[in-house]
This record gives C-alpha cells, sequence and structure tokens, in this order.
C-alpha cells in the first residue's frame, strides 16, 4: 500500500513525537478526555493520561497541544485538485496544502479531471504526486465508464490495482441505462463500490438553481428534487438486481434522503454524504445572484437542509465531506447560470461542521465522527482513529479560535466561497501525517522540520 | 435582492435592476415624473428636456433587440444626453474578453449610465455590483436580464394602467402566456403588487407558468376564460418559437386555439378591460389581430409612455450625487 511505502522511505528521518496536553477525541474508540499521544516511527505507540511519563521514550519533538482538541486526520470523501488538465484552476500542490490547513489528511478525489481518470497511468501518475507531497493520502476514484462518456465500462481491476477506491462518472450521468447495468454488474464481481451522484441525466439538466420560489423569482432556470429522487430510483432498483455496492455523493433533497433511509432499511447495501455546506446554505441565499452559491447539486429550500440534517444525525447520510472545488475567478465572475458551479472548501470543513454542531448541540465526539471514522470506513480504510499501534494521522484544532475567512488566509487556490469575508469558529494549528509534522500554523505553516 | 444594490443609502435609486423591492413611494416618484415628459396638451407626444446635457449613456446590449435599444435612445436623446450603442455580442465577448473586462474598459471611456441587456438573469446585478466597488458614479439600468427581470417595461405598463385605469387599488389584472421565460411578467408582478394591485392572476399551460408563482401572491389558472373572467387588465406575453422546440408546446394553432387572446374570449373580462403587450407581437399566435387593433388595446400607448418612463429613471438616476 501506497502509505507503507511512504513509511519505509521516510522511516530513517522519522522524529519520536509526544503530544502533550490535549483534548483527545476519538469517536471511534469513544474516547473525549485529556490524553497525551506517543508516536514513534510513524505509529501511535501510546496514549496516556495527560501528564504521565512513559519509560524509556525520550521524545524528538514536544508538541504543546494546551487548549486544542486533539482528533484523527480529517477524512474528505471529495476533493477536486484539479490535476490532471486543470493547473490554471488550482495545482496539486495548493490544494493539497489547502487539504492539511483544514485538517484533512485522507481525501478522495473524483475522476472528473481532463483528461478523466480512466487509465492506470493517470492515476498511478497522480498517486505519485501527491505521495512525493508528503502530505494527505490522496484515494482517486477511477472513471466508470471511458472518458466519463457513459458509453464504454473501464479497466476497473487495471485501475484498482493503481490505487482508485471506488468507480464514479462524477457529475456526468450515464444516459444509457443499459451502461449503467453493466458498469454495476462488472464493479460489483469485484466487489469494487460504485460512488454516483444521484442525477437524472435530462431533468434540470440546463438548470442552474433549485427548482422552487427562488429560482421561479429570479428567472433562473431550475434544477427540480426528481431530478435526484429519480435518479435514485433506478440505482436502488439496479442495486436490487446486481447486488451492487453504492455510495450516494452529495444528497440535497428531504426527498432523496428519505429514500436513501428507505433503502439502507431494506438492506441495501449503501452509504452516502452531504456536502458541508448544503448544511448551512439555501436557495433563498443566493438573491443577489452570488455566483459562489453556484453549487452542484443546488443549495434547495429550507426543508431541504432540515432534511439534510436530520439525515445526518440518525446516520441515514454518513459522512460530511467538503466537496472541495477552486474554480478562478474568471470561472466565477460571471452571472450566476455561467458562473462554473463549486466553492472552495477543504478549509472550512471543520469549521462548518463544528457551526453545525453548535447550532444543534450536538456533542463534538458525534460531529467528529462524520468526518473521521464514517468516512473511513465509506473508503474501507482502517484509518480515521487512533488506536495503539495504529496509524499516526492527527489533526489539532482550538475549537475557539475566531477566524475570517479571506483570499489571504486560505492555502486553496480558489477563493469560491460564501462564507468570503465572513467569522467562523475553530481552526486547525497542527496536523501530522504518519507521525511526521506536516503543518504547523504558528510556525510558519509547512515548513515540517520546524514543528 | 439585497436592497443595498440599486437603493442608496438616503434611499435614492441609484441602479435600475429589478422592481422586486422598489418602496412603493419611489415606484410612484418615477410614474409622476414620466408624467411630466408627456405634453400635457397630447398625450401622445413626449417633450424634450435637457436634463441630461452632457452625459453620456451607453447601450451595452449583449442581446440583440433594436427595438428596445432604440426606444433607450430616444429617451436618452430628448434628454439631450450622447448616446453610445455597443453592440457587445458582436465586438469584445466574441474576442474573449471578460463581461467585467469590458466594463472596466467602458467606464474609463466616461461614461455616465450603462443601459444594460443580457441573455443571462442577474447580469446586470454582476455589473452593478461591480460598479458599486469600481466607478460608483455610473448608473445601470437594466433593459432586460435573461428571465429574471425588465424593470423599464412593468414601471411602463404601470404608467399605462394608471393612465388608462386611474388607481391600482381595485383592479384585477391578468397576466397571459409564457410566464416561465418571461422578465416582462416577473417585473411586472413585482411592480403591481408594491403599486397594490389587489390580485394577479397568471394563466397559461403548467408547461409555461413557473415554480413559485403562489408565493409571490399569484393566482394560478391554466383555463384562459377562466382567467379572464372579470379582469382589468389583460397582459398578453410574447410567446417566442424556440418554446415549439424542447417540448414546451406541440403547436403554435394548438396555443392560439387555447391561450390567444381574440374576441370572444376577452369578452368574459370586463367590459372596458384594456390590452397590453410589450411587443413585438405574433399575431395569430399569442393575441388575434381583432384585439390588438381593437378598441380595448393600448399598445401603441404603451409605447410612447415607454420613452416617457424611461426618461424619467434616467433623469432621476442622473440626479443622484454619489
Amino acid at each position: 500500500m501506497a502509505s507503507s511505502q511512504r513509511l519505509l522511505s521516510m522511516s530513517a528521518s522519522l522524529p519520536r513525537v509526544r503530544v502533550a496536553g490535549g483534548h483527545l477525541v476519538d469517536p471511534a474508540n469513544g474516547i473525549d478526555r485529556p490524553m497525551d499521544l506517543w508516536i514513534d516511527d510513524g505509529s501511535l505507540v501510546a496514549i496516556t493520561a495527560s501528564g504521565e511519563r512513559l519509560d524509556g521514550f525520550t521524545p524528538d519533538l514536544e508538541i504543546n497541544a494546551t487548549g486544542r482538541v486533539i482528533c484523527p486526520g480529517l477524512i474528505d470523501l471529495s476533493a477536486r485538485l484539479r490535476e490532471p488538465g486543470f493547473e490554471y484552476k488550482a495545482t496539486l500542490e495548493s490544494e493539497m496544502r489547502a487539504a492539511i490547513a483544514g485538517g484533512v489528511t485522507r481525501l478522495a478525489c473524483p475522476p472528473d479531471t481532463d483528461p478523466p481518470l480512466d487509465e492506470p497511468g493517470l492515476v498511478e501518475m497522480l498517486k505519485h504526486r501527491a505521495r512525493n507531497l508528503i502530505q494527505a493520502h490522496v484515494h482517486p476514484l477511477g472513471a466508470l465508464t471511458v472518458g466519463l462518456k457513459g458509453e464504454q465500462i473501464t479497466e476497473m481491476a487495471e485501475l484498482s490495482e493503481a490505487g482508485c477506491v471506488g468507480f464514479s462518472q462524477g457529475p456526468i450521468p450515464i444516459v444509457n441505462t443499459q451502461v449503467l447495468v453493466r458498469a454495476l454488474q462488472y464493479a460489483s464481481t469485484f466487489g469494487y463500490p460504485v460512488w454516483f451522484y444521484p442525477m437524472d441525466p435530462w431533468l434540470g439538466r440546463s438548470g442552474v438553481a433549485h427548482s422552487g420560489a427562488v429560482s421561479g423569482r429570479l428567472g433562473l432556470p431550475g434544477v427540480p428534487v426528481a431530478h435526484e429522487t429519480i435518479a435514485l430510483h433506478t440505482i436502488f432498483e439496479l442495486m436490487r438486481t446486481t447486488g451492487a455496492q453504492v455510495h450516494i455523493c452529495r444528497l440535497s433533497s428531504a426527498a432523496g434522503v428519505e429514500l436513501v433511509r428507505q433503502a439502507k432499511r431494506e438492506g441495501l447495501s449503501i452509504t452516502a454524504d452531504v456536502a458541508v455546506h448544503h448544511l448551512h446554505l439555501i436557495d433563498v441565499d443566493i438573491a443577489d445572484f452570488n455566483s459562489n452559491y453556484r453549487v452542484q447539486p443546488p443549495f434547495r429550500g429550507q426543508r431541504d437542509r432540515d432534511a439534510l440534517r436530520a439525515g445526518v444525525m440518525d446516520g441515514t447520510i454518513d459522512a460530511i465531506c467538503s466537496d472541495h472545488a477552486p474554480v478562478d475567478d474568471d470561472a466565477k465572475q460571471l452571472p450566476f447560470g455561467e458562473a462554473e458551479p463549486g466553492v472552495t472548501a477543504l478549509e472550512l470543513l471543520l469549521p462548518l461542521t463544528l457551526k453545525w454542531a453548535t447550532e444543534i448541540k450536538l456533542p463534538l465526539l458525534e460531529a467528529l465522527r462524520r468526518l473521521t471514522i464514517n468516512p473511513a470506513r465509506v473508503l474501507r480504510r482502517d484509518a480515521g482513529q487512533l488506536s495503539v499501534g495504529g496509524q499516526a494521522d492527527i489533526c489539532m484544532f482550538d475549537p475557539q479560535d475566531h477566524w475570517t475567512v479571506s483570499s489571504q488566509q486560505l492555502f486553496s487556490q480558489g477563493a469560491n466561497t460564501p462564507y468570503l469575508g465572513l467569522e467562523l469558529q475553530g481552526r486547525v494549528h497542527a496536523v501530522l501525517v504518519d507521525g511526521r509534522c506536516v503543518f504547523d500554523r504558528a510556525r510558519g505553516g509547512f515548513n515540517a522540520e520546524s514543528c | 435582492m439585497p436592497r443595498s444594490i440599486q437603493i442608496n443609502d438616503k434611499g435614492e435609486l441609484v441602479h435600475l435592476l429589478t422592481t422586486e423591492g422598489i418602496p412603493k413611494a419611489l415606484m410612484l416618484r418615477i410614474l409622476d415624473r414620466a408624467k411630466t415628459f408627456l405634453d400635457p396638451a397630447n398625450p401622445k407626444e413626449v417633450v424634450n428636456a435637457p436634463l441630461l446635457d452632457g452625459r453620456s449613456v451607453f447601450n451595452l446590449f449583449f442581446e440583440n433587440s433594436t427595438r428596445t435599444r432604440t426606444t433607450f435612445e430616444i429617451a436618452a436623446k430628448r434628454l439631450s444626453a450622447d448616446v453610445v450603442n455597443l453592440n457587445v455580442q458582436a465586438s469584445s465577448t466574441a474576442k474573449g474578453e471578460s463581461l467585467l473586462d469590458t466594463i472596466d474598459n467602458l467606464a474609463a471611456m466616461k461614461a455616465d449610465m450603462f443601459v444594460v441587456r443580457h441573455g443571462q438573469s442577474g447580469a446586470p446585478t454582476l455589473i452593478a455590483k461591480h460598479i458599486n466597488k469600481v466607478a460608483p458614479h455610473i448608473r445601470v439600468m437594466n433593459a432586460g436580464d435573461g428571465r429574471h427581470a425588465h424593470p423599464t417595461q412593468a414601471l411602463l405598463d404601470a404608467f399605462t394602467i394608471r393612465h388608462f385605469k386611474g388607481e391600482f387599488q381595485h383592479l384585477r389584472v391578468a397576466i397571459v402566456g409564457d410566464i416561465l421565460h418571461s422578465r416582462v411578467a416577473r417585473s411586472n408582478i413585482h411592480a403591481l403588487t408594491t403599486l397594490g394591485v389587489p390580485e394577479i392572476r397568471a394563466i397559461g399551460p403548467r408547461t409555461l407558468l413557473p415554480p413559485g408563482l403562489k408565493e409571490m401572491g399569484l393566482q394560478v389558472h391554466t383555463d384562459l376564460i377562466e382567467g379572464l373572467r372579470d379582469v382589468d387588465v389583460v397582459l398578453t406575453l410574447r410567446l417566442q418559437n424556440e418554446r415549439m422546440r424542447g417540448a414546451m408546446l406541440p403547436s403554435t394553432e394548438e396555443y392560439f386555439k387555447h391561450y390567444g387572446l381574440t374576441r370572444e374570449k376577452l369578452a368574459v373580462a370586463k367590459s372596458d378591460a384594456i390590452v397590453m403587450h410589450p411587443g413585438p407581437m405574433n399575431r395569430g399566435v399569442e393575441i388575434d389581430s381583432a384585439v390588438a387593433d381593437g378598441s380595448q388595446s393600448v399598445i401603441l400607448s404603451q409605447v410612447t409612455f415607454g420613452i416617457a418612463v424611461r426618461m424619467a429613471v434616467m433623469s432621476m438616476l442622473a440626479e443622484v450625487k454619489h
């Protein structure tokens, strides 16, 4: 596996680290109390009560985590790193930094790059480039069909060997249902999960906003809820006959949440996620045509947002993701309908999740579950937890730290966020990946040696 | 629409982007001002007033419309403004220049006012927000954006209704046709609601009715006769030919049969009901010639009043100190 290769090549320089004085919140192990972490050779070797000594362990590096929450590195099920092909929007370097600065140590990236991730060579190149940056672990999703054209299925086994954790069309639905069936049959042959954006290929195709009172009033072409629900019905029906395992990406509507809830109750092998912005924003917010509110799927009504929140609470929706999509100004400073959809979100994933948790008085442990162990299970990776003998991917943040979102504050190359100029609470201060300190905000950010 | 984009701290109109959110008093002031530009002896004549002497009005039409552009041009010239017509579609944007680059360049050419038409809903709002940052002395007038708004059309429609009907408080108004794609309909709904029209009806086949009409306070009808019963004003909308594609409608013939305004159908409205149309008309599609040219039609008055209303808005915008 990629991470073990990386460990081997790095082991000579891996320091012994003690993280002391922080408050450990690890949902997978049900821990929510002050604890110190001891790291050696990239792994956690001990978790002790705060202030205790560990015999025979002399740390090379002491990290003072007083006042900080320590949690497993966050896992993001969707971050567009814009490579290959869209380097003018953002680069792998800039977005990998954004991930780490947001506390994300592991992420999945969708295949809708240019060219799409439909060949093993492209996947290997992306993984190689990401690995050399020594930052977050990157898990590409392979294209389900060649060129994402919805015609010919890809060499899924080859792509899987190259490192793909699942297969997806990105937000480009397959028009031909026969191809869809074959893709599900083939993926299920090898047990590969298929990640679907529930999108009808026709309904709402030219839509740019939720079909409702706001789009009606503003004269914006609408995307009806049926765009999502019809696709969900199709997917679930085909799951019943093919036995495929499916992850549903970016639910947006109350009706969609209810369909997933029923399908889970029925016993279908599905997981689902929601983009963190959809837990906060609704169609009313786009009222002055601010193109930073242009996202896919669109922000829907207040009842939809409330249903998404309820879905995350009751486990219908397994994980919260950033759905990070940096867009350059030229593609965003346009009339709403012409602007490219997407928000930069890696660095907002944690504060916006905390904001949601605060609003509904959800304990931190439960909020972080949706950013750590739950998405790890979707990725089928032994990650998202801090256990002795396990990997030391660690996020340290100050839940009280207020900061104002600005393009200067963001490491992402994209400044396309509706939260620009607004104050958020909760900020990542230090991040360890495989036991290496890769980010320390107080000490100049990414200069690993100074951590 | 946040009020702050088109209305300043003092409550003055600095741009005209939409009729939504314009206070009633301000809207009435525009209509009152428009009246001063009509010859009292002959209200079919527009008078000259050199209120924009030395000012430059740029017509930026990203979407072609000779007729609308001409009405703005005439209004500006009657106010003694210098008018620059730019068919932007054919020039800079086609060469890859971005919308806001174009605006920056034109702003540097000593423009005082932009009259903007654009195919995308919200484009003039984007321009006005940008202008507020980079050149706040420039005024932006929306001459129609996508399906969103056509505020001067709605104001001239309101002026016409007031001219023929006096007050707004007791009127029933029917808007007939392709409301889904109509910026005229949306702007009229906001304007007439603000001015106090108690009952506005939307009439059309379900393929041409947008969501959210009830939330805007409208009664929705799919039957033309039922919808026209006892109304004071009938506002017919133009049906674009492209609606025959994309399964919106089967044919113009069937549309005319069910939604075309004929004398027989108009007979269920009040006997003194007026018939309006924003132009250009498709005779035999949304309106029968006998109605368009009949005694209840006020369509040509709308055109004249349109000049006066645009003069009113231009002169009010020009007065505001920045």
